[in-house]
């Protein structure tokens, strides 16, 4: 997807991410420091003045998300990040940045929940960040990486896209992905050009109409009018929707997971093939928009469904809604911070094949 | 000074600033909010700033201020403004940034906001507006709201046991090495608005200095909240408001 690209070399998640950040013309970055996310943080505090960037640490996520807010409404490419409770602490902001249309970046390196929870990873925010967060009508883009590679390629994908829609987007990772080094080979700089902002507060000419950024529409005939707007920027949206098929050809038994949940399910579908069980995976990028259609169009081919994630069962529900009761769908869920092993994915995967009595071939 | 002659051939002593759009305030009789709105809005115009300034609206009756002032604003979530201004102030460290906050939004939902942005010394403008009351939602208790004094939720006074002491939030703001310049004004006569003006002016002429934050805060009233004419209100808030916010300045520049 991304033009250019350096030779690999060896990265932490959260860095290639914070790089990858600085490399899409990153303007403003307002954080808060929250395991296991710090690292970015402390990556762009050391390397974002020296590039251009204005980094600076607030005393809180609620102040962060709005001094996003500020910066972005004033035309910057504007980002932050934090984990679980802090992503909750930034829903307030994270509306009123839809309403006023103000495209940022947020990146939520997720762990267990609820509450303080722990620092373990978990994918136990796709409610929150799929389905809104906080309150009224209202999505994220969300986009999902599975391996340190897309940690640094999606900073790409979720400017801009959330600068063409002019609504936030968010990379939706996890701790274990924020932590662990691979290789990456990182795009690069300057790739991706600032866009035209007419609508940002940058001090009012002659020539123009003051600008305002606000999210405050007290008619209700006004108010529709934004929503319906809104809705309909979500409807375009759903263009944008991303996923890998992996084994789906002539799979029986399909596999639906996001993340690093992904990766354990690829080695699931692995072991299973090699049993002679013909498995498949459908890894959502995007996790909005959702990409029910495919999952739609392969229930009428598939036997079964599994979706695995790390949580209580999150985006089964999208699942089940897409297949519409044509497939049954199955659920393999560990919760706060444990990560199935690709052996209890497959057990799953073979008590399916047992129960549809699916042959080994 | 250059005579204007008005077509029925009265000479022109006085007009609205351009930085003024010609939207009808929507403040009740005898609001503060609305002089004070004009004010800045003066200095802008006299200033010749327009351009280079952006303002930052709270949440608060005066929400609309951007329905008013005639330059690139931003309405930020009730509290928020601080950080706002801090978001737009860190892109252009060069222009003109202030926000316009009441008691609720800057001294309690808004507190720690406020309070940071000062001490890092932001080099922005914070006009607050102290009523004492949330004159938006109808006169509940504020932070500033006086003990003993009647509110929609301190229907028998504000108790101290029960609600606390009323915050004097721009004393300590004024503690703070990153505040540059913090007063305390009013707009109820003739020469207190000549002397807020002139602080608002100071604040903005000092921005440049990079120094820290400008503070103003008006001692205003809140005819509707308090349940009084605006001549009884302005009369009250002399009378029991000024004895604990006193009228003066603060911390002014070294
Ligand atoms: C998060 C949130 N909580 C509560 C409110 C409701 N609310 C709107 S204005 C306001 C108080 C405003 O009082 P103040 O800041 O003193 O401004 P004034 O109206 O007195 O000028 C409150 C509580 C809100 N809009 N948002
Ligand atoms: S309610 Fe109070 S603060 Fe609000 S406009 Fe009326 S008098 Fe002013
Ligand atoms: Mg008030």
């Amino acid at each position: 997807m991304n033009q250019k690209k350096e030779p690999p070399r060896l990265m932490k998640g959260n860095e290639a991410l914070a790089e990858a950040a600085l490399r899409a013309g990153l303007q403003a970055y307002f954080g808060y420091p929250i395991t296991p996310q710090s690292e970015i943080l402390e990556y762009l505090t050391e390397h974002g003045a020296k590039r251009g960037a204005v980094v600076l640490q607030a005393e809180s996520e609620l102040a962060a998300i709005n001094m996003v807010y500020g910066a972005a409404g004033a035309g910057a490419r504007a980002m932050t990040s934090s984990s679980s409770p802090g992503i909750s602490l930034m829903q307030e902001g994270l509306s009123y940045m839809t309403s006023a249309q103000l495209p940022c970046l947020v990146v939520n390196v997720s762990r267990g929940g609820p509450g303080l929870g722990t620092i373990q990873p978990a994918q136990s925010d796709y409610f929150q960040a799929t389905k809104g967060g906080g309150h009224g009508d209202y999505h994220l883009i969300v986009l999902a990486p599975s391996s340190v590679q897309e940690m640094a390629d999606f900073v790409f994908d979720a400017f801009r896209l959330s600068e063409k829609y002019r609504n936030p987007a968010m990379i939706l990772a996890d701790g274990a992905l924020g932590q662990m080094m691979e290789k990456v080979s990182l795009p690069a700089e300057g790739s991706l050009p600032p866009g035209d902002k007419p609508w940002a507060t940058v001090g009012k000419p002659a020539s123009r109409e003051r600008n305002i950024i606000t999210s405050l529409f007290i008619e209700p005939e006004r108010m529709e009018e934004v929503n319906l707007h809104l809705q309909k920027k979500y409807h375009e949206i759903q263009q944008e929707v991303r996923y890998e098929e992996i084994e789906t050809n002539d799979a029986e038994i399909l596999l639906v997971a996001f993340g690093l949940a992904a990766r354990i399910a690829q080695k699931a579908v692995e072991l299973a093939r090699e049993k002679g069980i013909k498995a498949g995976l459908l890894r959502p990028i995007t996790l909005y928009p959702f990409p029910s259609q495919i999952i739609s169009s392969l229930s009428r081919k598939v036997i079964s469904f599994l979706v695995v994630e790390m949580n209580a069962g999150q985006m089964v529900e999208d699942v089940r809604l897409a297949v519409a009761g044509g497939r049954p769908v199955a659920f393999k869920g560990r919760m706060g911070g444990m990560i199935p092993s690709p052996e209890e994915v497959l057990e799953e995967i073979e008590s399916i094949a047992e129960s549809y009595r699916i042959p080994a071939v | 000074m250059e005579v204007v002659t008005t077509t029925n051939g009265m000479e022109l002593v006085y007009q609205k600033p351009s930085t003024l759009t010609d939207t009808p305030f929507h403040y009740c009789p005898g609001c503060g909010h609305g002089v004070v709105h004009k004010l800045l809005m003066e200095v802008v115009e006299e200033m010749g700033i327009q351009e280079q300034t952006i303002g930052i609206a709270p949440v608060g009756c005066s929400v609309f201020a951007y329905n008013y002032m005639n330059v690139d604003m931003q309405e930020a979530a009730h509290g928020r403004a601080a950080a706002v201004a801090t978001g737009v102030k860190r892109v252009f460290p060069d222009k003109y940034v202030f926000s316009y906050q009441g008691d609720g939004d800057l001294a309690a939902i808004g507190t720690g906001e406020t309070i940071h942005t000062a001490n890092r010394g932001e080099n922005i403008l914070v006009v607050f507006i102290n009523n004492a009351i949330y004159g938006m939602t109808g006169g509940q208790m504020a932070p500033t709201t006086l003990l003993g004094m009647v509110t929609s939720t301190t229907p028998f006074g504000r108790q101290q046991a029960v609600m606390g002491f009323p915050l004097k939030i721009t004393d300590l703001i004024a503690q703070l090495p990153g505040a540059y310049y913090v007063t305390r004004q009013a707009v109820h006569t003739t020469n207190a608005v000549r002397k807020t003006k002139k602080a608002l002016r100071l604040a903005l002429e000092y921005q440049p200095r990079k120094k820290g934050i400008c503070f103003v805060e008006v001692v205003s009233n809140c005819p509707s909240g308090w349940k009084m004419t605006p001549v009884e209100a302005n009369a009250w808030m002399e009378k029991n408001m000024f004895p604990m916010y006193p009228l003066g300045d603060l911390k002014v520049p070294q």
